[in-house]
């Protein structure tokens, strides 16, 4: 008798073990599990002004080490030609939905008007790092290209491949974000131009999102009206591998 | 031996669901922790010199590890973003949960009536130290509420450990993080909301295991009863 429980009790563990092993993997429970990172975003629209900024940082509270995270360089052939010639001839691209499609250079970006902010990056991983950038307010961009109203999302194209697929990295925002005061193109960390290992020439700072949505080496920025054609279709490299496309927590 | 009745179907019901509640988040929290296994202080990485972590030891292939073993994590393999899915929606669960059994609690009068101690029950709290260290258990009229350190013991769950786990894994957005930014400064930074959020975990273990402890030797099936039926079977006291 004594056994009989002991066993069914210990088959009922086990049961529940290998029920989260093949739950986890099911895809109506990864959505259902989804409804938590909608209700996130939803409530945080709601109740976090749309213009609050992230805290600010001292130079004194610069960490020593930034951890760079992800591609920290890129073999490309036609990348590390730009790098030798520090990025002569690159150009930015600003297009989609939006009326006059933009080239800039580097040189353009840097002679627009900039923001400077000491902020902290927090990795989904669990650690922050403080630093320094400098760069162009994606807002300004965009109000020089004229969005159009139908634009709900805005994308970032970059120049790095990743994982055995050789994807490309991307990633998408919503227009709150994109609009925000501190959401910059950045080309300066800590006083010097913006490294390799960091994103080099362009990485966007979400600075209310977590590091994922930062994307680096960005090439071309894409007004859309949804992203549902991209990629998997979650907004981006790493939604597409099962993170929340809102990653403000 | 006397049934009474002794928990409202309110409190039943958000035990169960807190039960499981936190058993996911805990597993999934490991998951977490794993992604990046080791704790700092602050309001950044210092990455040479962390607060804590883990011992180091082999995994299966060889490598070394101060991670969590997968077989407690959930899912019960490396996927840091299933994880954080698991964890974010029954963090929502729990929140809810809670929200309303303090609702309940307090407009049923539960709290006030049953968890504060009574003034001769804080008087005589020497003595029950030394009952409950010899595994002797109140009987009788003296049965149908709980015992003070009982008490004591729930209340500081249900109202420090466990508004401070929330608060510290709400300090670990960095969206409410430029919404409430006061809250981060009392946590000490983002670093230390981090540390402390796994600190008050390992404290709801400890809770949970002395909790389970104390409800087999206090009588597993009457104590299980009543948390499932409501039903509590009181031990006449034998006056010897």
């Amino acid at each position: 008798m004594k056994t009989d429980r002991r066993r069914f009790l210990a088959s009922i563990a086990a049961l529940g073990l290998a029920g989260c092993e093949a739950l986890s993997t099911q895809d109506w429970v990864l959505k259902l599990l989804g409804v938590g990172e909608w209700l996130n975003y939803r409530l945080h629209r709601l109740l976090i002004p749309d213009g609050k900024l992230a805290r600010e940082y001292g130079e004194a509270d610069i960490s020593p080490w930034f951890k760079p995270n992800g591609a920290d360089d890129i073999p490309d052939p036609d990348y590390q030609a730009l790098v030798k010639r520090n990025f002569e001839g690159w150009k930015l691209e600003i297009g989609g939905l939006v009326e006059k499609p933009l080239q800039l250079s580097l040189a353009e970006l840097r002679a627009l008007p900039s923001r400077t902010q000491i902020t902290r990056h927090d990795c989904v991983e669990g650690w922050s790092c403080i630093g320094k950038w400098q760069g162009v307010p994606l807002g300004a961009l965009l109000k020089q290209a004229g969005l159009s109203p139908k634009a709900n999302f805005i994308v970032f194209h970059c120049a790095d491949l990743h994982g055995s697929d050789q994807a490309p990295y991307y990633e998408s925002i919503d227009l709150v974000d994109a609009f925000h005061p501190q959401t910059i193109l950045a080309y300066q960390m800590n006083g010097q131009p913006l490294p390799v290992a960091h994103g080099a020439p362009l990485r966007l700072r979400v600075e209310r999102q977590l590091g994922y949505k930062m994307a680096k080496y960005v090439m071309k920025v894409e007004a859309v009206e949804s992203f549902a054609e991209l990629g998997e279709g979650k907004g981006g490299y790493w939604e597409d591998r099962g993170y929340d496309w809102y990653a403000g927590i | 031996m006397a049934l009474v009745f002794r928990h409202s179907a309110v409190v039943r019901v958000t035990h169960w669901v807190n039960v499981l509640c936190l058993v996911v988040l805990l597993m999934s929290g490991m998951q977490i922790y794993n992604a990046h296994a080791a704790l700092y202080w602050g309001k950044d990485s210092h990455f040479e010199t962390p607060l804590f972590q883990l011992p180091a030891r082999q995994t299966e292939d060889g490598e070394e590890t101060r991670a969590f073993p997968y077989w407690l994590t959930l899912p019960g393999y490396h996927d840091l973003a299933t994880g954080r899915r698991w964890h974010l929606f029954f963090a929502w669960v729990f929140v809810l949960n809670g929200l309303v059994y303090l609702a309940s609690g307090i407009a049923s009068g539960h709290f006030r009536r049953d968890l504060v101690p009574t003034r001769p029950q804080l008087r005589h709290i020497g003595a029950s130290i030394v009952e409950h260290l010899r595994f002797r258990f109140p009987k009788g009229e003296e049965a149908k509420q709980y015992n003070v350190l009982q008490k004591i013991a729930y209340l500081k769950v249900i109202f420090l450990l466990l508004p401070i786990i929330v608060l510290a894994g709400f300090n670990m957005s960095p969206a409410l993080n430029a919404a409430f930014p006061w809250l981060l400064e009392l946590f000490g930074g983002r670093q230390s909301a981090r540390t402390i959020h796994f600190v008050a975990a390992n404290f709801i273990v400890l809770f949970f295991l002395v909790h389970v402890a104390m409800v087999i030797v206090s009588g597993l099936w009457n104590n299980l009863r009543s948390m499932i039926t409501g039903r509590y079977a009181i031990e006449e006291k034998r006056e010897d």
